[in-house]
């Protein structure tokens, strides 16, 4: 079994500390009343899948991009940013009393995460000329 | 001041732990990306339900909860999957991740609040 890399867990960590003191600074933004649509955890999930679509799509364009970048970015920094816990403890918690709610935020999320990825990836490519494809048609 | 220390180190250790989960189950066991992922939210819901039955808050919620819980578990990650799996037309996968999130990520934060309440 390979070792983990330590330069990668490194950037991870510190990319997860920047993206999550980043999600705590929006949850004291916008507080959370229960029983209520959680907006910063709705927020910062689409977001994150925007600029997740953002960062591969910059990725694709740019070959010789540090090998670090994406462990530090995506895994670390957007990690740190989105959460899955939290979705679904306030899922569930929305269950308890509020059931349309509840699925209309699960739903929401799911829908307009993954779309989000797809808007980010559109805008990444529109952006980033690709090189490969500029190298094989003149 | 103290909360947002708090956070750092919770995030720091979450993040990589999500790394160090995803890396042995790829090397042990062979399990693909999206396997990965599955598994670190699940069990990332779970522990987060257990703090919220234990009605855990200041700084434990802080340290565990949206340090180490938020951290360890990601959204971004799960729906470029589902994104790729979609543009790539394996439609059957896309249904299959989602449900399977769903399906065993709530009642995996519902054991925990129950079992901690």
């Amino acid at each position: 079994m390979a070792a983990p890399d330590p330069r990668t867990v490194a950037v991870v960590a510190a990319g997860g500390v920047v993206g999550s003191l980043g999600r705590y600074a929006a949850g004291l933004a916008l507080p959370h009343a229960p029983g209520t649509f959680p907006w910063a955890t709705f927020l910062v999930n689409v977001s994150g899948s925007l600029a997740m679509g953002l960062l591969v799509a910059w990725l694709v364009t740019h070959p010789g991009a540090h090998r670090l970048a994406r462990p530090f970015v995506g895994v670390g920094v957007l990690g740190g940013w989105t959460t899955f816990s939290t979705l679904a403890v306030d899922t569930v918690r929305l269950g308890d009393g509020h059931e349309q709610l509840a699925l209309l935020y699960v739903a929401a999320t799911f829908v307009v995460g993954i779309l989000a990825v797809g808007l980010g990836s559109l805008i990444g490519r529109r952006t980033w000329p690709d090189i490969s494809g500029a190298q094989e048609d003149p | 001041m103290t909360t947002a220390l708090l956070v750092a180190l919770g995030a720091a250790v979450g993040a990589a732990g999500r790394h160090l989960t995803n890396h042995w189950l790829r090397e042990r066991f062979g399990a693909t990306p999206a396997g990965g992922t599955l598994a670190v939210n699940l069990l990332g819901s779970f522990v987060l339900g257990v703090l919220a039955g234990a009605a855990a808050d200041g700084g434990w919620l802080a340290l565990l909860g949206i340090g180490f819980c938020g951290a360890y578990t990601t959204f971004s990650t799960l729906a470029l999957e589902l994104w790729s799996a979609f543009e790539d037309g394996r439609r059957r996968e896309v249904v299959a991740n989602a449900a399977l999130s769903l399906a065993l990520g709530l009642p995996a934060a519902y054991l925990g609040i129950w079992l901690a309440s």
